[in-house]
């Protein structure tokens, strides 16, 4: 009985670390680098190929690495080289085919050539594929594994050019189902048809078929030719899509029994970055461990004029990565991240509805600051204005509000006027945004601040700020529009507009109201249409929507991917394309085609100007507001500064271990009182009890 | 008996028959196969061509149920529904929309969601008997009535109320366990006390009463009163006498849900990060994921009616007036 005791009594100390008995990890981690963070969703996809969410690209951005990156200090966003030598020498070609030199009109162009050259010596991470018995493994080897871990023999090879242009070759590969693989067919030289010539032959195979596009001109350099001139397209060479892969990964993943113990590309990764993915278990956590084979990479010596003074520049020139290790726990529910946050155990965090009054407070000024406890506890925040905007589109086939009548026309606008989007932010957001002046949010080229970035058709500007109109104006167009009072003519009635929305359930219902109020403050009776997404995305498709809210998040930090959104020939209803409100105005779309092919001049702001006046004038979207996000984080935890673009910034921060492990020590320690005081309570009342029985039970006996 | 299993498990194959053809048209109703690859593709440049090509590549460019094009019973073979289904009657559950082995997934998350289960179930049916044991033997009682009054307290309360209450008061005030997470082998047990106490407590209020009446019952039974006569303290005919014969309806009871165990809680699963098989269901519909939405829902009917076989053969056990034929 003792030796059983004792054996439970082991067991239950080797579980717990009675320090912290609410730790919840049990890695030894006081001298390690180790950083804690989340996942909510488990990724469905680690295959840069096919990638392309935010969630999973948090991991893939540390495992790969494409040749160019976003500076990590600088702002606006500059690209600048990661794996690859210096940023692409770019040739222009002309339809015979001739270099273009000296001055030339854009319009003269037919190809554009981008020649990469990459660093030398950088390795892959350690991996199996590497090893050449392990690509050939027999069904019975393969029966024995349970995940990649269990290969005893790892290898590396160096990087090479060849590895850039197989990776390009998988996402023509109609079998890898690359989901940018149509829009590069419209770019890439032989795109098209090397997806039908191998789209029968096996994922292998793709090695051996020349794509005429894309080639290796030698062992550290290669060139990707693209029809006309894309200027853009070097954004695409800073994401994960264009990420060298090894061959040897495809022969290795192929080999039949390894995909049904869940062993994939998707889910093991094999890159060149500070990173490798030591552990993926999507059902609990996923660990990246520092990559001992990362190639010399520093931390920058430039920035933003106050990163100095933010001590972003103190590890200036110093090895990356910091952290030795990161482990992100599947955490569903935001009160037990926050709990654990404030316990220590995360080392940043968001800040969700529930917990924002406890978070923070807004000055008399209006400025976000942190309440006392959180600044007790030595939490900082940081505020920064998302790359993205969230819309109300207006479906510009439909009878009623679409089309380019000066009626509709004022109608739209009376709605863009009443749709207080400044209440909106301050009830639904906690003040977590900024209404949008335009199409394009700050920090991307083109867009301009205070009075001269103006919405003047919605705005005035009053005390240096800007001020809505009043609701008199809205009210004014209204009756220009052909409503008086937001009468319909023809039925006599109030106007009917119709909300399509996928908000449902009784959370939305507060922020519908708020929808029918605006929209009543000019008469119109707002019809909401609550539907799942699915159907909401084929009213879409077949323009059968009329109002809805939609946004989009930049993919890269230029205008073309924000003003792509409102031009005519990316039509949804015509031409399947992402214009979801079906605009169309041939001198918008003029401008369009001009601004894309341009490099950021001041001729290119200026056109930029003329097409944000005409969106305003067209009023195609009500601007909603650009989202700011707040991030806390804890005292220990360094060097952060916020970045929309490729998420690389893993490598940078830095962690001081130590410090987050005495305070852990100082705010868990272990409050046993109530335990007891409830054991004692439970006796007393126990007690008089046992002897009204006894009592009774002798009377019974006698 | 082993006939009347027989045929019982031959009754289930119509029953799960009509359960996969009830959840394929459920979830095809509202989601088609453009959609689940648009799901799958993500949001931008998805151009139709893609969603074509990821419809052919995952089976879903065939009819739903019937195959007009197809010859003689190719009809019926060549559809989605053919396809998708065949496999699960074999308990080949087959690889999910987003590629992995749902077999795989289904085995590493039943455990952790049993750790939880089966420890609640059993120390709950111990509180509970315990706490109704004590009801009926204090009856007629400040103490019974204050119980009732409890258990019924206890009844009012939701279930996210416990969770997050628990994690409130035990994990974040008294910072005794973790507030949330899982971790393999004994280093899980700390995790498990903060889930295991509240789904223990949060189910004292129904189980109690339910209890109590099944002891009420049979306190006032002809047997009882005869072991009462032969001179039989309180205690000795509620424990030797009462919660035998009490036991047949608790046993049947529980066995009916000891299989269902295996398909863990979404609630309690979700705000402890539990990575059981309780939320993989509700991601999967959240994901228009087919593969997995059928595999748990067969997997949940076969469960179900393997419960009730068992139950059935409990009642021979327990009680031996009862044949099965």
């Amino acid at each position: 009985m003792r030796i059983v005791f004792l054996i439970i009594f082991n067991l239950l100390l080797s579980s717990c670390d009675l320090s912290q008995l609410n730790n919840p990890y049990s890695e030894a981690d006081p001298n390690l680098s180790i950083l804690y963070s989340s996942f909510s969703e488990r990724p469905k996809r680690l295959d840069p190929a096919t990638s392309y969410s935010t969630s999973e690209n948090s991991f893939l951005a540390q495992i790969y690495e494409p040749p160019y990156q976003y500076s990590y200090l600088k702002r606006p966003y500059q690209l600048e080289p990661l794996s690859a030598k210096k940023l692409p020498v770019i040739n222009y070609f002309n339809a015979q085919d001739v270099l273009l030199s000296g001055n030339f009109s854009a319009n003269k162009i037919a190809y554009s050539e981008y020649i990469i050259e990459i660093k030398q010596g950088i390795k892959f991470q350690l991996h199996p594929a590497f090893i050449e018995a392990n690509r050939h493994l027999s069904s019975d080897q393969i029966e024995k594994l349970t995940q990649l871990n269990d290969f005893t023999e790892q290898g590396t090879r160096e990087l090479i050019a060849e590895d850039y242009v197989y990776q390009i070759k998988r996402l023509a590969d109609p079998k890898v189902q690359s989901p940018i693989a149509e829009f590069m067919k419209e770019y890439i030289v032989g795109f098209g048809e090397f997806s039908q010539e191998v789209k029968d032959k096996k994922k292998i195979e793709i090695k051996s078929t020349p794509l005429s596009g894309v080639t290796v001109l030698s062992r550290y350099k290669y060139k990707i030719r693209i029809k006309g001139k894309y200027p853009q397209f070097k954004f695409w060479l800073a994401m994960n899509f264009f990420a060298p892969m090894p061959w040897e990964a495809n022969e290795f993943y192929q080999q039949k029994g390894l995909g049904d113990k869940n062993i994939s590309l998707n889910w093991y990764p094999i890159g060149t970055g500070p990173f490798f993915l030591e552990e993926n278990n999507p059902n609990q956590r996923i660990v990246l461990t520092k990559n001992p084979n990362y190639h010399e990479t520093f931390y920058p010596s430039e920035g933003e004029q106050v990163d100095k003074e933010k001590g972003l520049l103190k590890d200036a020139g110093r090895k990356l990565p910091f952290i030795d290790k990161v482990i992100y726990i599947l955490e569903k529910e935001t009160i037990p991240y926050w709990s654990k946050f404030l316990q220590g155990f995360y080392d940043a965090s968001g800040i969700s509805s529930d917990s924002f009054d406890q978070a923070v407070q807004f000055s008399a000024s209006g400025n976000a600051q942190l309440t006392e406890t959180m600044q007790d506890q030595g939490i900082r925040l940081q505020t920064s204005i998302s790359t993205s905007i969230f819309y109300m589109g207006f479906n510009m086939l439909d009878p009623v509000i679409g089309g380019d009548s000066e009626h509709a026309r004022k109608l739209r606008l009376a709605i863009s006027i009443a749709l207080d989007y400044e209440e909106y932010i301050s009830i639904f957001m906690n003040g977590r945004g900024i209404p949008a002046q335009g199409v394009l949010p700050p920090e991307i080229f083109g867009n301009l601040e205070k009075k001269e970035g103006m919405n003047q058709y919605v705005y005035n500007w009053k005390n240096n700020n800007y001020q809505r109109k009043s609701i008199e104006k809205a009210e004014q167009l209204m009756t220009e529009a052909g409503y008086k009072s937001g009468v319909d003519p023809k039925t006599g009635e109030a106007l009917v507009l119709y909300f399509d929305t996928t908000s449902v359930g009784a959370g939305a219902r507060a922020m519908m109201n708020w929808y029918r109020k605006q929209f009543e403050k000019i008469g119109i009776k707002l019809v909401i249409r609550p539907t799942d997404y699915n159907r909401f995305q084929d009213k879409i498709r077949d323009g059968s929507g009329q109002i809805f809210t939609w946004g989009w998040n930049a993919d890269y930090p230029d205008p073309e991917n924000f003003f792509f959104l409102l031009y005519g020939p990316n039509g949804k209803v015509k031409f399947k394309g992402e214009n979801a409100v079906n605009y169309q105005n041939s001198k918008f779309d003029q401008l369009f085609e001009q601004m894309r092919s341009m490099d950021d001049t001041e001729q290119r702001s200026q056109i930029i100007q003329q097409m944000q006046e005409i969106i305003r004038h067209d009023v195609p979207w009500v601007f909603g507001y650009h989202p700011k996000r707040f991030a806390l984080y804890h005292q220990w935890f360094e060097n952060i500064k916020p970045s929309f673009m490729a998420h690389k910034e893993l490598k940078y921060l830095r962690i001081d271990a130590t410090s987050r492990e005495q305070k852990r020590e100082q705010w868990n320690q272990a409050v046993f009182w109530p335990l007891i005081a409830a054991l004692v309570l439970f006796i007393l009342v126990l007690i008089p009890a046992i002897n009204a029985f006894k009592k009774r039970s002798r009377k019974t006996v006698q | 008996m082993i006939k009347y299993i027989l045929r019982r498990i031959l009754y289930a194959l119509p029953l799960l028959m009509g359960v996969n053809i009830l959840s394929f048209i459920l979830f095809f109703v509202v989601n088609s196969p453009d959609d689940m690859a648009r799901m799958q593709l993500g949001q931008k440049h998805v151009t139709e061509q893609a969603v074509q090509n990821w419809k052919h590549q995952h089976g879903y460019d065939l009819p739903l149920l019937w195959n007009d094009r197809a010859s003689s019973n190719k009809k019926m073979t060549e559809t989605i529904f053919y396809q998708k289904s065949i496999g699960l009657f074999l308990l080949d559950f087959g690889v999910s929309d987003s590629g992995r082995n749902i077999s795989e997934d289904i085995k590493q998350r039943m455990w952790p969601s049993l750790s939880i289960a089966l420890p609640s179930l059993i120390v709950g049916l111990l509180v509970n008997i315990s706490v109704a044991l004590m009801m009926v033997l204090f009856r007629n009682s400040y103490l019974e009535f204050s119980s009732i009054v409890l258990c019924v307290i206890l009844m009012s309360i939701s279930s996210l109320f416990y969770i997050i209450g628990g994690q409130f008061f035990i994990g974040k005030l008294l910072k005794l366990v973790p507030i949330s997470g899982y971790d393999t082998g004994f280093s899980a047990i700390k995790f498990l006390i903060l889930p295991i106490v509240i789904s223990v407590i949060s189910g004292i209020g129904s189980g109690a009463r339910w209890y109590r009446t099944l002891f009420l019952e049979e306190v006032e039974k002809d047997y009882v009163r005869t072991a009462r006569a032969k001179g039989l303290t309180e205690t000795q005919v509620l424990f030797k006498h009462v919660l035998k014969n009490a036991m047949i309806p608790i046993l049947t009871g529980v066995v009916v849900v000891l299989p269902l165990l295996f398909m863990g809680s979404l609630i309690m699963e979700s705000f402890f990060s539990i990575p059981g098989l309780g939320s993989y269901t509700i991601d999967a519909i959240n994901s228009q994921d087919f593969a997995i939405v059928r595999a748990m829902v067969f997997l949940g009917s076969v469960l179900y009616i393997f419960g009730l076989i068992l139950t059935d053969i409990s009642y021979t056990i327990v009680d031996p007036r009862v044949r099965l034929s």
